[in-house]
């Protein structure tokens, strides 16, 4: 039988055992925090600094290094682009284009794989993770000589969509998987209620199943979007017009300065580079959760 | 209206086979009930009248013309699923109106009989909500209504009471067999519970395993079940079952059950020889088939004797009060019997009682084939 102050005892005990577990996580948790928001402050205190710095408190507040906005762009004195919005352009395309052609894709086969049995589907479930495990660099050479037979090789535009072919190809498998967890989770009685109530199959997974699958679009075009808006080493790869570069393509370039380089621009450019990104994520979180758990349940 | 036929119907997944060549004839108008235990195939049935599966072997008409090649939006079945299946993404109009929009109906049309259907199942003051916001039993009548909006010639209904309560099951059992015999539509209705079946439908089609046991009206399955499953299914609470064997003695006939024997008349002596395999038996005997009285009544004779109502004394081992009856239960031999006594009969446990067998009410069953023998 415990008294009262037995009982009083053992929820302080309680209560400070908790309150040291949480003070040790979040410690021990703060530690990558620390090098992240490092960067990230250096990177914001720079991007509006007027000399180069090396602290997080910027010096000489200024927005000239924003004045790519409006003008060429310079990389040690002579004008190297002429100007900033073909590349957000370029970017753009890149990214939207391999989010719509992923969608479409997905959306479909995710579908297929889904409802359907035909010959061979296991093993095609099966490989999604082989083949999603090889790096796509291995495939740079092999897709190169393929473009170049098929004349879609340093043509400008078309090398670009080639480009976001290629993206759609190399991750279309795991997002497929992704999706097929999601249509897992419509139940078969929706459907049937569908094709019952007059829906063609087609009709019941545009009206009916689609719609309940929104989450995972959702996520799916975001993951695409963002894949697509970072992408380098394609691009780097395979286009060779300069009126064609990505965002990424000429940071790269503008970093590769020798004598005089300008933080300022750089960390600007880097900042409005890196902002879609970074409101797509805080924004969408919750979609993201949810979806990495149905794709394991999957 | 139509005549729906099921011609050696066969469904298999891979291995398994869930429904095994049937034959079922259901009339235009008819409520017919497909009763069976938990994957016996009387969903996996409808669905196939529904054309949403394809038949392994055989083939499904409507009105003599066979539907097997029809996809099942050409079908005009309205259904209503075990879990409603309603669009949670629509409100309740958008999925009540969904049939009418596929069929490219005006959309005052569409207006005027969504509103008819609603006002008809009362759910006329529900129809902005979305079915999240809806209880278990106005999501039913949603989906019964999704279900009529399109004047179809068939009723399919996938056990629709089972996810509502025991009070609203059996207000909802009395609405629905009224709908049905208003609106006059040939109806196939699924269901594991006997009960329901048994006072819904014109006629009880018992599935197991796949297999027909037996197709006929409530009555005849209740007075003259074809098997032992069919004998044991119907009714609540279900048939005691007694092994016994037909034994002669001194030129009479008996039913040895163990504990005691049964004189029987010749003329079902010889039924039971005729239809038997062998000499092992069953006693089938409905609990409300049996008397229960503290002495030997005058029209019994105890077991043995030549009478039509034999008794015997047994011991009583548990008492299941209902109020209404009180169900008796006592141990002949090794096995439990049950009888069903009106209230006014008290006894107590460890009481011994006469328990009066009726010879008309017995059911006698192969106990190999388990098919019934009178």
């Amino acid at each position: 039988m415990r008294t009262a102050e037995g009982y009083r005892k053992l929820i302080w005990k309680a209560k400070i055992r908790w309150l040291i577990g949480n003070i040790i996580v979040y410690s021990i948790v703060c530690i990558p925090l620390v090098p992240i928001i490092l960067m990230y402050g250096w990177l914001i205190a720079q991007a509006f600094s007027g000399v180069c710095i090396s602290s997080l408190i910027p010096q000489k507040l200024t927005l000239d290094n924003f004045y790519f906005l409006t003008g060429p762009i310079y990389w040690g004195g002579t004008p190297l682009y002429k100007s900033y919005w073909p590349l957000v352009r370029n970017t753009l395309l890149l990214a939207l284009g391999t989010t719509g052609l992923v969608v479409a894709i997905t959306s479909l086969a995710g579908y297929a794989i889904s409802r359907f049995e035909f010959k061979g589907r296991d093993p095609l479930l099966k490989s999604v993770v082989v083949v999603h495990s090889i790096p796509g660099v291995l495939f740079l050479i092999a897709l190169m000589y393929v473009l170049n037979t098929i004349g879609l090789y340093g043509k400008g535009f078309l090398t670009l969509l080639s480009v976001i072919i290629i993206k759609a190809g190399l991750e279309s498998p795991m997002y497929t998987w992704m999706l097929k967890g999601f249509f897992d989770s419509v139940p078969w009685e929706l459907e049937w209620a569908a094709l019952v109530d007059g829906c063609s199959r087609f009709a019941a997974w545009r009206k009916v199943v689609m719609p309940l699958i929104f989450p995972g679009i959702a996520a799916v075009s975001i993951f695409a979007f963002l894949s697509g808006w970072g992408e380098y080493l394609l691009v780097l790869t395979y286009i060779t017009d300069r009126k064609w570069y990505t965002l990424s393509l000429a940071l790269s370039e503008l970093t590769y300065q020798f004598k005089h380089v300008d933080y300022g621009m750089l960390a600007a450019f880097s900042l409005l580079y890196l902002l879609p990104a970074m409101v797509f994520f805080l924004l969408t979180q919750k979609y993201l959760m949810t979806m990495r758990i149905v794709a394991y349940k999957g | 209206m139509v005549r729906v036929k099921l011609e050696h119907l066969t469904k298999r997944f891979g291995k398994v086979v869930a429904v095994n060549d049937l034959n079922l004839e259901i009339k235009d108008g008819e409520f017919m009930a497909l009763l069976g235990p938990s994957g016996c195939g009387k969903t996996t049935t409808m669905l196939m009248i529904a054309g949403i599966y394809k038949p392994t072997k055989g083939h499904v008409y409507f009105n003599d013309v066979c539907v097997d090649d029809l996809p099942p939006k050409d079908r005009n079945v309205g259904m209503v699923f075990q879990s409603y299946a309603l669009y949670p993404h629509m409100k309740v109009f958008d999925n009540i109106a969904f049939p009418l929009k596929l069929k490219k109906l005006p959309k005052d049309e569409i207006r005027e009989k969504v509103k008819k259907v609603a006002d008809f199942l009362e759910i006329g003051h529900l129809l902005d909500r979305k079915p999240a916001q809806l209880s278990g039993g106005q999501m039913q009548r949603v989906a019964l209504a999704r279900a009529l909006v399109k004047e179809p010639d068939i009723f399919l209904m996938d056990e629709p009471l089972s996810n509502l309560d025991a009070k609203l099951r059996v207000v909802m059992r009395a609405e629905i067999k009224r709908l049905q015999k208003r609106l006059g539509i040939t109806t196939i209705y699924v269901t594991h519970d006997q009960v329901e079946a048994m006072t819904m439908a014109d006629r009880i089609a018992v599935l197991r395993e796949g297999i027909l046991q037996q197709c006929a009206v409530p009555d005849e399955l209740y007075l003259k079940p074809r098997n032992m499953f069919v004998g044991g299914f119907i009714g609540s609470p279900p048939m005691n079952f007694l092994d016994c064997s037909l034994v002669e003695e001194n030129h009479e006939h008996y039913l040895d059950l163990g504990v005691f024997k049964l004189w029987i008349p010749p003329d079902i002596a010889d039924l039971i020889m005729k239809n038997a395999s062998g000499s092992e038996l069953v006693f089938g005997i409905r609990p409300e088939d049996l008397k229960v009285t503290l002495t030997l009544p005058p029209e019994a004779k105890e077991a043995g004797q030549k009478s039509k109502i034999q008794a015997i004394r047994s011991e009583i081992y548990v008492l299941e009060p209902l109020g209404k009856d009180v169900i008796i239960n006592t141990k002949l031999g090794d096995t439990l019997v049950k009888v069903v006594a009106p209230p006014t009969i008290r006894p107590s446990v460890g009481e011994t009682i006469w328990l009066n067998f009726d010879l008309d009410k017995m059911h006698v069953f192969d106990k190999k084939t388990e098919l019934a023998v009178i």
